[in-house]
């Protein structure tokens, strides 16, 4: 087990460092001179000094080679220091630090939203013995799929702000706030964990496991949620790991749409003005979260599935 | 248990005292909606089971045995239905109880043995916890006392062990302690009645025999009674009181074991007895060729040594050796066989042979030259000359092929004639196989599982190979399909004159085919000779077993004499 740890954790840190290294060339390789964006977003567009302009390459070190820049903004992105927002002089680190828990916020109920009514939708949907209910329910989820996020997000904000006035249409304000966004951001999300989830049910109710379950003398409900949901739950949990990344980009859209602050926001309007150091901290920042959701995902499953561990250690079958 | 002087009244006694029948089936029929409308699986059958009884029903697949013995408690799948009939179980009508009722009834008062223990328990759940639930919903046991019981039980049921197994899950045990584990699960509630639907079909000889003494012993202790479902008529024989032969969703005859034996009425049921191979005296396919000892072998296996690394542990690395020492040789036109169970290393000396695989120490001649560590076009050579016939012809013909298709990619891939001669082979290879010309334009889900095997051995002779490799080629067939089989490999081999590797867990049907016999055990041939020699004074002590071991072998001679003449 630790061993298996150990493992996991190596490959999440090569995983931040892939995501740092890709970021770093594609934003090196882009047009556009993080000085000169400098430059003109502290002087009021006038005209630029040539010599300023040298002399703040030098200073943020753009004059070195690209290889010794890399090393010096890796050994100081270890460290936690991702420089300085070239839009407002404030630390990078410290803008995302007083981002992250909105989108946090967001993200996470947008995730437990997600979780309850997909789940709920495909417990239901593969449980219903009633034919037209189960093809409804099931008609569902690539509807929710299908439709864009700011769609369904401003359709939700019609409805229940401007005409029920039930939720604010924008803001950062508490959990009634949240609830709109939240909700847009879990139709996508929900939508295919229900997708997974039931398809794997309508598989797990198949296995000859279930009919030991059944001839035990066992009802419906019990069937269905102590033997195939357990079952069927692993699949839908490697997809909610993959959904987290969708959810934090998601976040941009729907916080735009909401006027709300938080990581989405500040990604948008880093990419907008061409603000490098912050859009290469939101990159290295978002794989962060990705990773370490997903190892908890990995660690989460040997207690879901005891052949996990034993499997991910052998190597050679045998005949 | 044939020696029960129990016997109820038969259909000709006169009845003065008539017990009543455990379980009672009249008139059942079951049917399964599929797309092309409704498909009658089970049509009109009766059936009874007496107390303290093993009844075994008998039949090849889609006879609707199997159906049958699920559609008693209702556990059908989701498209199948009860159309007409009673199921009478003491006082209820099963047929029409209620699902609330019906669930009194499953796990308490009929029992459930399934028939593939590697898939039948729960695997994200331990041993003990899945015995449990059946004491658990029954009210057998509370919260506090379940766990304690259900170790009871799986002692009970001859687990080794029990209270360590019960922490268990499923994947970290055999085939047999599963087996014995959810044997566990069906006596729990110590029912009236067990339904065991195939119980051992998935397991090695030995084990399926120590399984069902078992069985048959805790049945006798409790005076339950076992509905036995089974294609193996030597298991049925052995084991049940009566014989209910089924054949196409009917009961075509019914009576005691003895009596169907000695003197099988219905038409379908002798040729059944006659293509039962643990049944009958060995019948040898093969026209035994003068011994060519002068000539050199095809294939020659010298110290095949072949060893899998394990997962490490505390004690550093570890490797399993699956094939330790093993030579033999094999002549053209000749079939030797590698008789063993399962983890005795009989596929992996196979795949050696094909150069599948690489072996660890040793060396393999092929027609005089060595290609133990043939690469490329040596490789590519090998593989013209020795083909595969694979154990399962549901999974080992491409579904989105077409039986032309199949038949001929060995001559694609070894641009082989043109597209029309290619055909043209695959007409004669057809022709040769004895399936119509007119299967050429099929896909393989429109075969049967005999017709399948033989497309798969059409493919293997399409570049008319020196050696055909047969990795259980019979095992997944019906008796009377794995009877025409062996005929068929046998004419083929007098014809072509290729050498089969023949391997096979089941003496039985070695015996029928074989001129040399390897019996392999934990990697080493433990015994080699010809089937003649080998079955009748076998030397080894596992020879012995594994004899001892065939179903039938209980028999009353007479009754297997009645069979082959």
């Amino acid at each position: 087990m630790r061993r298996y740890v150990i493992k996991r954790l190596a490959q999440a840190a090569g995983v931040l460092w892939a995501a740092y290294t890709v970021s770093f060339l594609v934003l090196d390789y882009l047009p556009g001179d993080p000085v000169t964006a400098m430059a003109s977003a502290g002087m009021d567009s006038g005209q630029v000094d040539p010599e300023q302009i040298a002399a703040l390459r030098h200073e943020y070190g753009f004059d070195k080679p690209v290889l010794v820049q890399y090393a010096e903004y890796l050994g100081r992105a270890v460290r936690g220091d991702f420089g300085d927002s070239v839009a407002t002089g404030r630390p990078v680190t410290s803008t995302l630090a007083d981002a992250l828990p909105q989108t946090l916020q967001l993200t996470g109920a947008a995730l437990l939203l997600a979780v309850v009514l997909g789940g709920g939708l495909a417990v239901v949907a593969t449980y219903t013995s009633k034919r037209w209910l189960r093809q409804l329910l099931l008609s569902l989820p690539p509807l929710g799929v299908s439709v864009p996020t700011f769609w369904v997000g401003l359709l939700l904000v019609e409805a229940f702000s401007f005409r029920l006035h039930w939720f604010p249409a924008f803001g950062n304000d508490g959990l009634r706030g949240l609830a709109l966004p939240a909700l847009t951001l879990a139709v996508p999300t929900g939508a295919q964990i229900a997708q997974v989830l039931a398809k794997s049910l309508l598989t797990a109710l198949d296995q000859a496991y279930v009919e030991t379950a059944r001839a035990k003398g066992a009802g419906r409900w019990r069937v269905h949620l102590r033997h195939a949901l357990r079952n069927a739950s692993l699949p839908a949990l490697t997809v909610i790991g993959l959904l987290v990344g969708q959810l934090i980009a998601g976040s941009v859209v729907v916080e735009t749409v909401f006027s709300r602050d938080g990581l989405g926001r500040v990604t948008a309007a880093a990419v907008t003005a061409q603000d490098i150091p912050l859009v290469q901290g939101v990159v290295v920042f978002g794989a962060l979260i990705f990773v370490t959701t997903n190892l908890v995902i990995d660690l989460v499953y040997p207690l879901l599935d005891p052949r996990i561990v034993v499997a991910s250690d052998r190597r050679a079958g045998f005949a | 248990m044939t020696g029960t002087t129990t016997t109820p009244p038969g259909a000709d006694e006169n009845v003065t005292h008539t017990p009543q029948p455990l379980l009672e089936i009249r008139g059942l029929s079951v049917s399964y909606r599929t797309r092309g409308g409704a498909v009658a699986a089970v049509r009109g059958v009766d059936l009874e089971v007496w107390p303290g009884q093993v009844t075994a029903v008998v039949g090849e697949s889609g006879s609707g045995k199997s159906t049958t013995a699920h559609a008693i408690t209702r556990l059908l799948p989701g498209n199948g239905g009860i159309d007409a009939g009673t199921v009478r179980f003491g006082r209820h009508d099963l047929a029409t109880l209620s699902e609330a009722e019906l669930r009194t009834v499953r796990g308490a008062r009929i029992g459930l043995v399934p028939q593939d223990p590697t898939v039948s328990l729960n695997p994200v759940k331990r041993i003990g916890e899945q015995v449990a639930e059946v004491l658990r919903i029954h009210g057998l046991a509370t919260r506090r006392s379940a766990p304690a019981e259900a170790i009871a039980v799986l002692d009970r049921a001859g687990l080794p062990d029990a209270a360590v197994r019960a922490r268990q899950y499923p994947h970290e045990l055999s085939g047999g302690m599963r087996q014995r584990a959810l044997i566990a699960i069906a006596i729990a509630a110590k029912p009236e009645l067990i339904i065991a639907d195939e119980p051992t079909s998935a397991l090695d000889v030995t084990v399926q025999r120590v399984i069902l003494d078992h069985l048959q012993r805790l049945t006798e202790e409790s005076g339950t009674a076992v509905l036995l479902v089974t294609h193996d008529l030597g298991v049925a024989a052995d084991r049940a009181q009566r014989l209910v032969v089924m054949s196409q969703g009917k009961v075509v005859e019914a009576g005691p074991t003895r009596d169907i034996l000695a003197d099988p009425r219905d038409e379908y049921t002798r040729h059944l007895l006659a293509s039962a191979p643990s049944l009958t005296t060995p019948r040898p396919r093969t026209a035994v060729p003068a011994p060519k000892t002068d000539t050199a072998p095809l294939v020659e296996a010298r110290n095949l040594v072949k060893e899998f690394r394990l997962p490490r542990t505390g004690d550093g690395p570890r490797t399993l050796r699956a094939v330790d020492d093993v030579s033999f040789t094999l002549h053209r036109g000749r079939t030797l066989a590698l008789v063993g169970e399962s983890g005795s290393g009989k596929s992996t000396t196979a795949r050696l042979v094909l150069r599948l695989a690489d072996a660890t120490a040793g060396h393999v001649l092929f027609d005089g030259t060595d290609v133990t560590t043939a690469r490329g076009t040596r490789a590519r050579e090998l593989r013209r000359r020795a083909q595969l016939v694979y154990q399962n012809p549901y999974a080992s013909l491409d579904p989105r092929f077409s039986i032309g298709d199949v038949i001929t990619e060995p001559l694609r891939a070894f641009k082989v004639g043109d597209r029309f001669s290619r055909l043209a082979r695959a007409r004669e290879l057809l022709d040769r196989v004895a399936l119509p010309a007119a299967t050429l334009e099929r896909r393989p889900a429109e075969l049967s599982g005999g017709q399948r095997q033989r497309v798969a051995i059409a493919r293997a002779l399409a570049l008319s190979p020196d050696l055909v490799v047969c990795d259980e080629p019979v095992s997944a067939l019906d008796v009377s399909v794995q009877a025409q089989v062996l005929d068929l490999l046998a004419e083929l081999q007098a014809d072509t004159g290729v050498a089969y590797l023949f391997i096979s867990h089941d003496l039985a049907v070695v015996r029928q085919i074989a001129h040399q016999v390897a019996v392999m055990r934990a990697g080493h041939v433990v015994e080699t000779g010809p089937p003649e020699v080998l079955f009748t004074r076998p030397r080894h002590e596992y020879t012995r077993e594994l004899l001892a071991a065939i179903p039938g072998g209980r028999v009353p001679s007479s009754a297997a004499e009645a069979t082959t003449s």
